[in-house]
Order: structure tokens, then sequence, then C-alpha cells
């Protein structure tokens, strides 16, 4: 199997190896590790997660994880957020008061709102739709692609040029953010059968 | 647009998956990988994993399983059956689970419901509700005010000469074998509070019997909550997985249905994407 290098880090919020064997399923190998030596050391970084972002930002710092993440970030090297792992990019998180994120991208992470008649959490496959095509990440996916979501909180990029594609519940929410080396999806590309697939192999092949 | 999601079920009873009418009477339908495998390729929206003989020594067996049906698939996998502590829950999570469903130790100890969900969040947290209709006076500890189904309006007025005559729905526990005094719309109020992101609701009365889901009782439990609620129990048909999304589930569980092969998921979904029902149509995988 060849390798593409790709670091999943461990932080201990969540089954990575849905991440891992989707990876495998396309033809790589990811690692799944904990060691800040290996994801520096790395050619390409994943951020999965779910849970709370508070805990999720918490255990970042503490293992010092946060640093390897913005240093890996900063050298150029490509990067990839799943879910919670999109939402701690940010500048802040909104979930239980507000917390400070990664701060890669400037913007808060909000709750969908209390709205009768609206269903939180966000849960289902979703039509995905890309507001600029050309990101690597969409390279074969078909028209209308659906794909699996389920979170209550979502991103609002300050700088609306990131967005990459939105998804809407009812109204446009942000679903994949992309600039330069940095690619993030709100939604779990390791559970949305090919459609996600095919997002992991071409980030995998960046 | 959000669709809604058609859902197989798998009953595993000692690492077979069976089926039964009215939670008894169960019938082998299969090695839960290869059935699992083949809901994937068939483009099933979600699995549901339910361990139905959920006795403490097939618990090892029983993450083995889960852990081998994870391998197999790569859409959303809930995972439910005698989970009783936030131990239960973590290693079916760590076993590939990325939902756990919570039953009867969430009527006895309904502060698990909170536990699991402040570990694992409120998207990882579902509680299954198996109601069914009775008509018996109602415990005052459960109930507040009277919830009387929507169905037997005549009931109204039966209802002001004496509560305790009107049908209601009750919560069972224990593979629906114990009745334990909720109302099932009140409960599914309550596990909402308590930190539940999804609610499976599954009628006792209908289960096994493919005459379609209790609409009213899905009626009344989505109205009342705002979280998802799963339609489950009863579907013989895809006429009745639409039935069920006019009524406002957000996502309909069957299981003999695409067991035994009357129905694939592919036919299911043409069926309701026929019908207006927003529905993710995928090509099929070999």
């Amino acid at each position: 199997m060849p390798t593409a290098d790709i670091a999943i880090v461990d932080y201990g919020m969540a089954n990575l190896r849905s991440v891992q064997k989707a990876f495998e399923r396309v033809g790589f190998s990811a690692d799944i590790t904990a060691d800040p030596g290996r994801i520096a050391g790395a050619a390409k970084v994943v951020l999965p997660g779910v849970g709370a972002f508070r805990d999720a930002i918490a255990r970042l710092r503490e293992s010092g994880l946060a640093d390897t993440i913005a240093d890996h970030v900063r050298a150029g090297r490509p990067f990839l957020g799943i879910c919670l792992g999109m939402q701690l990019i940010f500048t802040r998180g909104h979930e239980d008061g507000l917390h400070t994120g990664l701060d890669l991208f400037a913007g808060d992470v909000v709750r969908f709102p209390h709205r009768p008649g609206l269903k939180v959490p966000h849960m289902g496959w979703n039509t995905l739709r890309p507001t600029r095509p050309d990101c690597p990440l969409f390279a074969g996916l078909p028209a209308d692609p659906a794909v699996y979501f389920v979170h209550s909180y979502y991103p609002v990029p300050a700088d609306r040029g990131v967005v990459a594609a939105e998804s809407d519940y009812p109204d446009p929410f942000c679903a994949v953010v992309w600039k330069d080396n940095v690619y993030a999806t709100q939604f779990h590309p390791e559970k949305s059968q090919e459609v996600g697939l095919t997002m992991l192999k071409n980030f995998a092949r960046l | 647009m959000l669709t809604k999601r058609i859902i197989p079920c798998l009953d595993v009873d000692r690492g077979r998956v069976v089926k039964g009418t009215n939670f008894v009477g169960l019938r082998d339908a299969g090695d839960p990988v290869e059935v699992a495998k083949r809901y994937d390729l068939q483009g099933a929206d979600e699995l549901v994993f339910l361990d139905i003989s959920a006795s403490h020594e097939g618990r090892a067996i029983l993450l083995d399983m889960v852990r081998r049906v994870a391998e197999q698939i790569f859409m959303p996998f809930t995972v439910g059956g005698g989970i009783r502590t936030l131990e239960d829950a973590t290693q079916l999570i760590q076993a590939g689970a990325e939902k756990v469903s919570l039953n009867s130790a969430a009527v006895k100890t309904p502060e698990l419901i909170g536990v699991v969900s402040q570990k694992f969040g409120r998207c990882a947290t579902v509680v299954n509700i198996d109601p069914r209709r009775v008509r018996k006076p109602r415990p005052t500890n459960s109930l507040e005010r009277g919830t009387v189904l929507s169905s037997a309006p005549s009931e109204a007025g039966n209802r002001e000469a004496g509560a305790d005559t009107a049908e209601w729905w009750e919560v069972h526990v224990n593979g629906g074998r114990v009745p334990t005094g909720l109302e099932a719309v009140e409960w599914a109020k309550r596990v909402e509070e308590l930190g539940a992101g999804e609610i499976v609701l599954t009628s006792m009365d209908a289960d096994g019997t493919k005459n379609g889901y209790d609409l009213p009782m899905l009626e009344a439990v989505g109205r009342a909550v705002n979280i998802p609620v799963v339609a489950s129990g009863g579907a013989g048909s895809p006429e009745h997985l639409r039935r069920a999304f006019e009524a406002g589930a957000d996502a309909a569980l069957a299981a003999s249905i695409f067991h035994y092969n009357e129905y694939s998921i592919q036919e299911t979904k043409a069926y309701l994407a026929a019908r207006g029902v927003p529905v993710r149509v995928v090509p099929v995988r070999v």
C-alpha cells in the first residue's frame, strides 16, 4: 500500500479507525498517533474529532499538539480538519461558553438557531454545493454530491473567500473551507461512502 | 437539502441477525458482517445494530462483532442493546460505533443519558423508546398532564369522565417485557433535556407486524421534541416509510423487508423519490 505519510491526530476525542480505514480503502496507509514528533514529521496531517469544543481544545493545548499542528500548517503542508477538527481551526467556539480555538482561520463557530421545527443536531445526508469547484478535494465528484453531517455548530469564516462549499439547513452554512494547504469539512467524509472516499483520496494525492 | 434517512436495522442475537414479531419468535437472517456489507453497497444511509441478547457473557462477542461490522462500512453506525454504564458505551465507541443507543438503562438511571452525552456529545447519544398502547390508569408521578392519543379524539369525553380509561403510550423496557409507567411523549421530552441527540421510537404494537408504523405516536413525539426522531416498528412496504416521513419522521428504520429481500434499499428509495420524498439516490457499488 503506498504511503502518503498521513498522520491522524489522536487526542482522545474519537475512534479514529473509521478515518484510517477510509484512507486504506482508497489505497493509502495512515498512522493514528498522539506523538508530536511523528506528527511534526508527517507530510500530511488529519485532525478528526467529535464531542465538545472546550474539551478538545484543552486536550490539544495540554498535549502540545496545538503548536505542532500550527507549525505543520505554517510550513505549508497539507492539513485536513473533519467535523470538530474543522471547528477547532477557527478563532472562537461558542459551545458551552466562549472558547479560543487554534485561530488558523478568523471566524466564529456558532449553533444552528433555536427555531420551531428545526431539528438540532443537523443529522443526516445533505447536498454539498461547491462555491469554488476548483477545490482539489472535489475532483471527480458526481453532480449534487450528498455527504453525511452530524453537528449542532458550524463555522462562520470572517473571510467568505475561504468557503469552498456550502449546504443548506435551511439557510446556507459553510460546509468546506479551503485556503492554500488547509482543507476542512464540517461533514464526515469517512462516513460518506463513495463521495467521501473520493475526497479523502484527493487529499491523500495532494 | 437534508434527505430522509433509510436505515436497515440488524437485531443481533448471539452473533446472528434475527427478526421476530412483537419482540418474540426470532428467525435467522444471516451473518451481521455480510448483511452490513450488503447494505453499505446498496447505499443505505445508516446502519443500526441492536444486540438483543445482551447477556453478560456475550459482551466480548458483541464488541468483536461491532469491530468487524465497522471495518466493512463507510456510513454512520449506531449500536445499542444492553448498555448499562458509561464504560459499556465507551467500549462500543472504541470498537467503531459512531452513536450509542440507550434504552432500559436510560429509564432506570436517566443520568446515564447526560453522562454519555457529556463525554461523546449529543450527536453520539441516541435513546431508544419502546412504547406500547395501553388502557390502564397512569401512575401520577410520571405525568403532569395527560396526552390522549390524537387518533382517538372520541376519548376526550371519556378522559373527562375518567382519565384512567383513555388509551396511552406506555414506555416498556427489557426487550418490551417490562412496563415503566412512563408516557412516551413526556419521556421523549425528558431525554432531549437530559442530552439525547436523537430518538429511535419503536412501536411495540407494530414491531414485526409489517402493518405500518404507529403514525399518531410518531407525530406526537416529533412535534414534542427538537431532535431527530427515527420511526421504527411495523415497516412492511416502501409506502409505510413514505407515511412515516409524512408524519414527520426524520429517518425510518426497517428490518424484515430488507433482510428477506422483499424490497431493496434502492427500490425503496426510488419509490420514495418518485413521490417527492427527499432521499439520497446513489449508484449501486459492486
